[in-house]
């Protein structure tokens, strides 16, 4: 069985403009793999061809990327998903490339940073050993601490396209619901008042592009709901 | 609310409540205006002239269209944040979307006055 491949290829040093290659591959009959397979097998016959990859089981957040329009982690997303239809691989939407599949997160990451992603808790008298929680406690960051910064969701909302220097983005935002939801955090008030402005968190218009595509199952929209309720109550 | 309404700098959550307030109040006027046209079998210029002399429908037109004119605001800024980038375009843009929707404002407030 043949399978084609269109991919997107850009190297700036030498490339005028972005381009689409073509590919071809030969499978079994009935065999199925990952996109991240394929891709590898691909840059055996095609060493120039470049993306990222790590783990290679969908931990580890590197090989986000857009396939047949959706973003996925390519390492997790089975060919059989696109039936007998070409594939067509971009790099993540909306982010500078620096070569093929990978892309600068230069401004993904910031606003990562911008949420202060580490507990902050001003007791004077931290415990010796572990910060215990209640199991009702720990049961708040379900949904939210198993994100890998993969950076699909963010590349998957327009708002964050527009805005990327200043829109916190699904996964930021995420982030900063799961330090907000913590006990064991004491800077609720810091986290809330360097979200309030007409950009980080309100520039979400509820679109949920974000939870289509996360590949861990994960709800940004919900969380992003909770700070906005948490603003709200905080104005009034 | 209105100092924020006049200002240039933006408030996220007050712009989050009002774009929803508005938006509740505009919904109400649609359907109230659709109720009348479906049960009114023939609109005639009394029968129009009278549904708006009550002072009661007068202050709910009012409420609509002030309503129309800050989600225009709010709902327009947001737009063209998101897709005009030079800053002088937009505000070129933004003055004159604003200033059609402070027509409309007074336009029918002269209207329902009868001014
Ligand atoms: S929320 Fe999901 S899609 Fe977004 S970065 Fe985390 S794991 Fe990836
Ligand atoms: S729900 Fe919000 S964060 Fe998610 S894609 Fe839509 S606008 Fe972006
Ligand atoms: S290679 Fe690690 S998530 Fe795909």
């Amino acid at each position: 069985m043949q399978l084609s491949f269109s991919v997107y290829r850009y190297n700036p040093d030498v490339d005028n403009a972005p381009r689409m290659q073509d590919y071809t591959l030969e499978v079994e009959e009935g065999q199925d793999m990952m996109v991240l397979d394929a891709l590898i097998a691909l840059k055996e016959k095609d060493p120039t061809l470049s993306f990222r990859r790590s783990c290679r089981e969908g931990v580890c957040g590197s090989d986000g990327m857009n396939m047949n329009g959706k973003n996925g982690l390519a390492c997790i997303t089975p060919l059989s998903t696109f039936g007998n239809k070409k594939i067509i691989v971009r790099p993540l939407p909306g982010m500078p490339v620096v070569r093929d599949l990978v892309v600068d997160l230069t401004q993904f990451y910031t606003q990562y940073e911008k949420i202060k992603p580490f507990l902050i808790n001003d007791n004077n008298q931290p415990p010796a050993r572990e910060f215990l929680q209640s199991p009702e406690e720990r049961e708040k960051l379900d949904g939210l601490y198993e994100c890998i910064l993969c950076a699909c969701c963010s590349s998957s909302c327009p708002s964050f396209w527009w805005n990327p220097d200043k829109f916190i983005g699904p996964a930021g935002l995420l982030h900063a619901y799961r330090f907000l939801a913590d006990t064991r955090d004491t800077a609720t008030e810091e986290r809330l008042s360097d979200l309030d402005d007409a950009f980080s968190v309100f520039r979400c218009h509820g679109i949920m592009n974000c939870v289509s595509v996360c590949p861990k199952g994960l709800n940004p929209t919900k969380a992003i709901g909770h700070i906005k309720s948490l603003l709200l109550q905080r104005a009034v | 609310m209105l100092t924020n309404q006049a200002s240039f700098k933006r408030d996220g959550v007050q712009d989050f409540v009002t774009v929803r307030a508005t938006a509740i109040i505009m919904t109400a006027f649609t359907f109230y205006m659709l109720w009348f046209f479906l049960s009114t079998p023939t609109v005639t210029y009394e029968i129009w002239h009278d549904l708006f002399s009550s002072l009661a429908m007068k202050v709910f037109t009012f409420a609509a269209l002030l309503s129309i004119m800050m989600h225009i605001r709010i709902g327009f800024w947001q737009v063209l944040t998101d897709y005009v980038k030079a800053p002088g375009i937009r505000a070129v843009v933004q003055f004159f979307i604003n200033l059609v929707a402070f027509s409309y404002v007074a336009v029918g407030l002269f209207v329902l006055w009868g001014l």
